[in-house]
């Protein structure tokens, strides 16, 4: 792997790791178990640090220790994960991220500004750490603050700093079983043997086991030894060495470098011999004395207790070295898991993939053109088999792009958290549809608009908890976030259960701004929709979250841009509510095909209600459907097509946000899938077009924009409406 | 104390380990081995040579391992017993020499 992927893939992974961090720190407060969530929490803070040594970023590492210091306290249960903690975890959490994010933009060392913005939290997390310390810590190892020093040291970082010997030798403690001679073999030719993968440093023969002359039996073997071996090769190869006897002998091979309470083990494996195994392990060199007069001080104190356990509580081990290396197999064998289960594949090829498909839409439209024309019914069944097969690979490599929107409603959980504090009000936030899908493009673009509702919501839609209680609220406010589908788009609604909007206030302001002018008659939804126009706001106080005037109509903009529209709907006193709607997909839909002349156009299927056969009140622009005046635009008129309209016109009856409308058309053409080309800058400006498609036969067809027809249609009703309103 | 001196001859192995055994171990006990008829040596034959060494510190004697030959020289020091016989090595290297 190339050095530039490695450190793609470090920072993707930090990125996601800091996100499980956040969420962890999110829902430590209210989780009942917190130990789980703890623990997940110095995980993520733990790979991060782990990781960035492997890239020598000294800067990450060091601040990302004193986090997992501080974390390493929470979770050995010396420190209470509180509230005031959680908040500074919090802003630790982003301080990583902006180090990750510097990384990314190629600052291998930090910058002065990054530097100083860690400095405060470091020195609160320092205040942390300072509180007194367990004494049997000191005492024990006296070595240990200086563990607690980050150090650039890529390799002990990644080894876990803690208790491991100088050696930097392999350490082999061998038993033979007593039958070993009997079976034909000899210790000595493996040992010879093992001399020519390495060089054996020292050697000691342990004859401990060797009983006295009566009761020994000379074709029996007693002796083991303890062997420091250097070598090149890793244990595997070493562990070969004594495959012939792997059943008949106690093997332990230990690494350079092994963990103390490693060597530990292995001495009190050997009961009767502690003493002299200590001094033969000093002798090979492989412990210094004062490493074993530490381990034997430990294990002579309290022989009823299992050692480990002695030593994580007197602090010569810390419990979560052993742990960090339990987790860190586990990581490894969950990767290979997930890797299993899903890949990471550029956006670019995905795109690629998809227009692909386009293509293949395009092109079996016109062979599947051709074989009607030819009328063979063979490769008319074959090509309809064909059309079947690509609109199933369309559905996957669409579905390729579709990602679940928990994520992005996840982020605000943290929003939520922030921002409620930074106002002084308790605010919580509810989340429902995390599982709706919808295009990535689509939720990457529509994170910015929804922080702006969510603020917005908090800021002037929540009431403070006072004037809440007043109203007979419960004194938690509530906002919630919901997704789900419906008729061919995705809603995503963001609720609050505050204030809710002032109708008579937005009206003045308004008229005020000479948004409307004053007398005229507005709808509801049209007055509440005022709150989206440039320039408007009604918050009574500037904040430096919302209130500026700028806002909601950038968040119109932007949903715009994603074909999408927001709507609102409001009760005073009770709350608001705003609907995004959004297209599922932006490259590709089922389209209906409907002709005017010889012009085509496309509509999109999801918003075909049904279609009727054209009948209207002569001279107007409505008419009876099932006893309910629709609307209706004649698109002959719309694109001003010559000529007089064709016998027998039908009307497709449009549906969108819960509004109807009429389109007239000469002929219905049918089902046509619909790939969506954009129209280039020139048409931008083009209303009631939301793009082109390429039809079988090569034509171009243009593609309606049902939302805006809709739109136009109802403005044009309404006021027939009015008019009308007094004839009836 | 009388001088007692064992030689031993040949291999002194597994193959012969049971035969040894009571050689080495009898009584009067020997408080010198020569060895330098011996021709192989092995784990048993270390382990032998071991009981008796072990045998005769029990009994607040000592044995002396002599003129060791090249095989026994090159397993104790494969091994590094010669700290446990603690005897001259006549051809041994100086710093597996010790004294007792």
């Amino acid at each position: 792997m190339e050095m530039d992927d490695a450190l793609e893939t470090f920072i993707a992974e930090c990125r996601e790791l800091l996100e499980d961090m956040e969420t962890a720190l999110l829902e430590v407060e209210a989780a009942e178990d917190k130990s789980e969530m703890v623990n997940a929490i110095f995980r993520a803070a733990h790979t991060i640090k782990g990781s960035s040594g492997l890239f020598s970023l000294d800067h990450v590492v060091a601040f990302t220790h004193a986090v997992e210091s501080v974390l390493d306290k929470v979770r050995s249960g010396k420190l209470a994960l509180a509230d005031k903690l959680v908040v500074l975890l919090l802003a630790c959490n982003d301080h990583i991220g902006k180090l990750v994010d510097g990384v990314a933009a190629g600052e291998q060392s930090g910058n002065p500004q990054l530097q100083a913005a860690g400095e405060p939290l470091l020195a609160q997390l320092r205040s942390y750490l300072d509180a007194p310390k367990d004494e049997a810590n000191a005492s024990n190892s006296p070595d240990r603050g200086a563990r607690n020093v980050p150090t650039a040291d890529t390799e002990q970082v990644q080894r876990i700093n803690a208790d491991t010997v100088n050696a930097d030798h392999w350490h082999i403690s061998v038993r033979f079983a007593p039958d070993v001679l009997r079976n034909g073999m000899d210790p000595l030719s493996f040992i010879r043997y093992l001399g020519t993968m390495g060089k054996i440093k020292a050697i000691e023969t342990v004859a401990d086991a060797l009983p006295d002359a009566d009761t020994m039996d000379p074709e029996l073997c007693y002796l083991g030894f303890e062997i420091a071996f250097q070598t090149r090769v890793d244990k595997a190869a070493i562990e070969k060495v004594f495959e012939f006897v792997r059943d008949d002998c106690r093997l332990v091979i230990l690494p350079p470098h092994s963990h103390i309470s490693e060597y530990i083990s292995l001495i009190s494996m050997l009961p009767g011999e502690v003493a002299r195994l200590g001094d033969m392990l000093v002798r090979c060199g492989t412990l210094t004395p004062k490493e074993l007069d530490m381990a034997l001080d430990t294990q002579a104190d309290t022989p009823s207790k299992p050692i480990g356990t002695i030593l994580v509580e007197q602090g010569s081990v810390r419990p979560e070295v052993v742990e960090a290396a339990l987790t860190k197999q586990k990581q490894v064998k969950e990767t290979a898991v997930n890797e299993s289960k899903s890949i990471r594949v550029d956006a670019d090829k995905l795109d690629n993939l998809i227009n692909l498909v386009g293509e293949l839409i395009i092109a079996g439209a016109s062979v599947n053109l051709i074989a009607h024309r030819s009328k063979v019914i063979e490769l008319t069944e074959s090509t309809s088999k064909l059309a079947t097969l690509v609109e199933e690979v369309r559905d996957s490599a669409l579905q390729l792009r579709m990602v679940r929107i928990g994520a992005t409603f996840n982020r605000f959980q943290r929003v939520v958290h922030d921002v409620s504090r930074d106002l002084g009000k308790d605010i919580a936030l509810q989340i429902d549809g995390e599982d709706t899908e919808l295009d990535k493009t689509v939720v990457e673009k529509i994170g910015d608009p929804l922080m702006h509702l969510v603020r917005n919501c908090m800021d002037h839609g929540i009431e403070s908890a006072e004037l809440r209680q007043q109203r007979g609220k419960p004194a938690q406010g509530t906002v919630k976030l919901n997704a789900f589908h419906d008729s061919g788009s995705i809603v995503i609604t963001v609720e609050d259960d505050g204030g809710g909007l002032k109708k008579d206030r937005i009206l003045t302001k308004a008229v005020e701004r000479g948004l409307v002018e004053a007398g005229h008659h507005l709808s509801d939804s049209e007055i509440y929709g005022l709150v989206f126009e440039p320039g408007f706001s009604t918050a009574e106080k500037v904040t430096n979250l919302s209130g500026r005037g700028v806002g909601l109509d950038v968040v119109k903009r932007n949903i715009t841009a994603l074909r999408g529209t927001v709507g609102i709907s409001s009760e005073e006193g009770a709350g608001t509510k705003v609907s995004i709607r959004l297209p599922l997909t932006l490259a590709i839909i089922d389209g209906f095909l409907v002709g005017i002349d010889k012009a085509v156009y496309a509509i999109p299927l999801d918003m075909i209600e049904e279609c009727v056969a054209y009948s209207a009140e002569p001279g107007h622009d409505y008419t009876n459907l099932r006893g309910e005046v629709l609307p209706f635009i004649r698109l002959r008129e719309l694109f001003s097509v010559k000529g007089n309209p064709a016998k027998g016109e039908n009307i497709v009856v449009l549906k969108h946000a819960g509004q109807k409308a009429g389109l007239v058309v000469d002929t219905l053409l049918g089902e046509f899938q619909t790939v969506i080309k954009p129209l280039g800058q020139m048409f931008a400006q083009s209303k009631c077009i939301s793009g082109s498609t390429i039809l079988g036969s090569g034509d171009v067809a243009l593609i309606l924009d049902v939302p805006q027809l809709v739109r136009q249609a109802m403005d044009k009703g309404s006021q027939v409406g009015q008019e009308h309103a007094v004839m009836n | 104390m009388s001088q007692a001196t064992l030689k031993v001859e040949g291999e002194l192995t597994i193959f012969r380990a049971s035969e040894l055994k009571p050689v080495l171990l009898a009584n009067p006990a020997a408080d010198e081995i020569d060895l330098s008829g011996v021709t192989d040596l092995d784990t048993a034959g270390v382990q032998l040579l071991m009981l008796a060494k072990k045998t005769a510190l029990a009994q607040q004697r000592d044995i002396k391992l002599t003129s060791h030959s090249p095989a026994v020289l090159d397993v104790f020091e494969l091994l590094n017993v010669a700290g446990y016989f603690g005897d001259h090595l006549v051809m041994g290297s100086s710093s597996k020499t010790s004294r007792s």
